[in-house]
């Protein structure tokens, strides 16, 4: 039986409106209880529990062109929990979808998160997924995701995470995408970290096929003593792959940042490029801001607010 | 009256002097041309009369409707008046055109903005202010902004360099808005048709004032400069 009381309350914890989930396929789940199931024609959510997990196993069947997107609510309502998600996803041939997971941990004083993911993306296959986290005020959620991703032929991986409302926590994102000929995979991650945040962002992505293409991007702001570590890491291992990394970090007050772009290349054929800058807000844009009559401090938000937009 | 007043100015950076004791007058609803070789002060001129941060002068005052704003931050000398359009304007990810705009105009019309330079807003407004933006783009939105802010004083650093010969009529005529409604424009140009739309002139050589007058004898004093400093030596001293 659903029961999305306990959503709508996460969802206005976190000062979201919550999206019109009943009507689509969905997948709620509070800690290892799941609240609501609903799949549609051609796109198979298998769901049970386990002692300590919950397990999940998603198919969109070949050809399938979802114009809805599917929901993905992952939360915690008690002030303390643990919430373990194993995820097998496959988006057989031909098939497009949108994913939009929501991650909702503003009430807990103090939870854990962690989903291991298993993505294939067959061949001509389109998978946009959207993961966002909702943090409260809480320094003490920690958030594990790790995935590996395939992606065949043809296949495009367009992700988005975002982790810019609330406490971070702690954060370890380890993410691992092979892309075969003539597929895409582009990782866009935004996050803003303050307060005592752990951040450590580990994107890979390895372009074995011929004319694969492959993006790494990260924008972070960081302020009052949060650490972050980036790693992107882009391989061009067939001819014709073209790849790129894509960091930038702002940072203030006593918070430390490192990016490491690493680019690798075993093929004569490939190229692979990347840029990082890290370093306080940009004196011109502060300055353009405040040129309007923008104090520097709301003219920072701008500037921090727009680069995680 | 006198909207601007810069006295005996001096500005040194790394060690060398980049302002030399200049001085300059400009009346409410002057349009005041600033002309001179590469390196000869006038982007550095505008910087300190914004108040940007490494732009304080070492000595001199700067009046505006005469009071003292030679130690006022920027959003300080915003909130009066005056306000920057920059020679290469900055670039913002994640910030609408539309809310670029109208951050310093409170209800300003932004769409109106947005066409008084030559962009369609239902092209631009929700476009972000990146670099997905040409330079001539960019400038337009910077230009839009400045017409949206209704400043007292304007500032346009080079604002026609880059831009094509069509858009340069419309840009012009931005100028020309600016002063009919009521703005003070202090236009830093290389090219003398833009410069020609100024009531005044003063041409810059070595951070000083060399020559003023109206536009067509600075003008003419410019082209028949024999001094080599204006090409990037120094001429008087």
């Amino acid at each position: 039986m659903a029961d999305l009381k306990p959503l709508y309350t996460l969802f206005s914890a976190a000062g979201q409106t919550p999206p019109a989930i009943p009507q689509d396929a969905h997948l709620v789940a509070y800690g290892h209880t799941i609240a609501s199931i609903k799949s549609v024609p051609g796109f198979r959510i298998d769901v049970h529990t386990e002692a300590d997990s919950l397990i999940a196993e998603i198919v969109v069947a070949r050809g399938l062109r979802n114009s809805q997107p599917v929901h993905l609510c992952f939360g915690l309502y008690e002030q303390f929990g643990v919430q373990n998600v194993q995820l097998k996803f496959t988006l057989e041939p031909e098939a497009e979808l949108t994913l939009l997971s929501h991650c909702l941990f503003a009430t807990p004083l103090a939870a854990r998160h962690a989903m291991q993911g298993d993505i294939r993306i067959m061949t001509g296959a389109t998978l946009r997924y959207q993961e966002a986290h909702y943090h409260g005020s809480s320094g003490e959620i920690e958030v594990v995701p790790h995935a590996t991703v395939v992606v065949e032929q043809g296949a495009r991986y367009l992700a988005d995470f975002s982790l810019v409302q609330g406490r971070v926590g702690h954060l370890d994102v380890d993410y691992t995408v092979d892309v075969g000929d003539d597929g895409v995979a582009e990782l866009t991650s935004k996050v803003y970290g303050f307060g005592t945040d752990r951040i450590r962002l580990l994107e890979r992505v390895r372009l074995n096929g011929k004319g694969a293409r492959g993006m790494v991007k990260t924008r972070m702001a960081l302020k009052d003593d949060a650490r972050a570590e980036v790693l992107g890491i882009m391989e061009g291992n067939a001819a014709g792959a073209r790849g790129h990394v894509d960091c930038m970090e702002i940072v203030r007050d006593r918070a430390l940042a490192s990016a490491i772009p690493e680019v690798r290349v075993s093929h004569p054929l490939a190229k692979v490029t990347h840029e990082a800058a890290i370093g306080s807000v940009d004196s011109q844009q502060l300055e353009t801001l405040m040129a309007r009559g923008l104090r520097p401090d709301a003219a920072v938000d701008v500037i921090v607010r727009g680069m995680l937009r | 009256m006198t909207m601007l007043r810069l006295l005996d100015v001096s500005l040194m950076r790394r060690n060398a002097p980049i302002l030399d004791r200049l001085s300059l007058d400009m009346a409410a609803g002057e349009i005041h041309a600033l002309i001179g070789a590469n390196g000869s002060g006038k982007s550095t001129l505008a910087y300190t009369i914004m108040g940007c941060e490494g732009y304080r002068p070492e000595r001199g005052q700067i009046l505006f409707l005469d009071r003292d704003i030679t130690t006022l931050p920027v959003h300080e000398r915003a909130h009066l008046g005056i306000t920057l359009a920059w020679q290469e304007p900055a670039r913002f990810e994640g910030l609408q055109i539309r809310d670029y705009v109208g951050l310093g105009g409170k209800g300003a019309d932004v769409d109106a903005c947005l066409r008084r330079v030559g962009l369609a807003p239902d092209q631009y407004a929700e476009r972000p202010t990146d670099k997905t933006l040409s330079g001539g783009e960019r400038k337009r939105v910077e230009l839009a902004a400045v017409l949206a802010m209704r400043p007292r004083l304007a500032i346009l650093d080079e604002p026609t360099a880059g831009i094509d010969m069509i858009s340069l009529d419309a840009l012009i005529a931005v100028i020309e808005a600016l002063r009919a409604e009521g703005s003070s424009v202090l236009l830093i140009t290389h090219q003398p048709e833009v410069a020609a739309h100024a009531d005044r002139a003063s041409q810059l050589c070595g951070g000083r004032i060399v020559f003023q007058g109206t536009t067509a004898a600075v003008l003419d004093n410019y082209r028949r400069r024999t001094c080599k400093r204006c090409d990037g030596e120094t001429c008087h001293g």
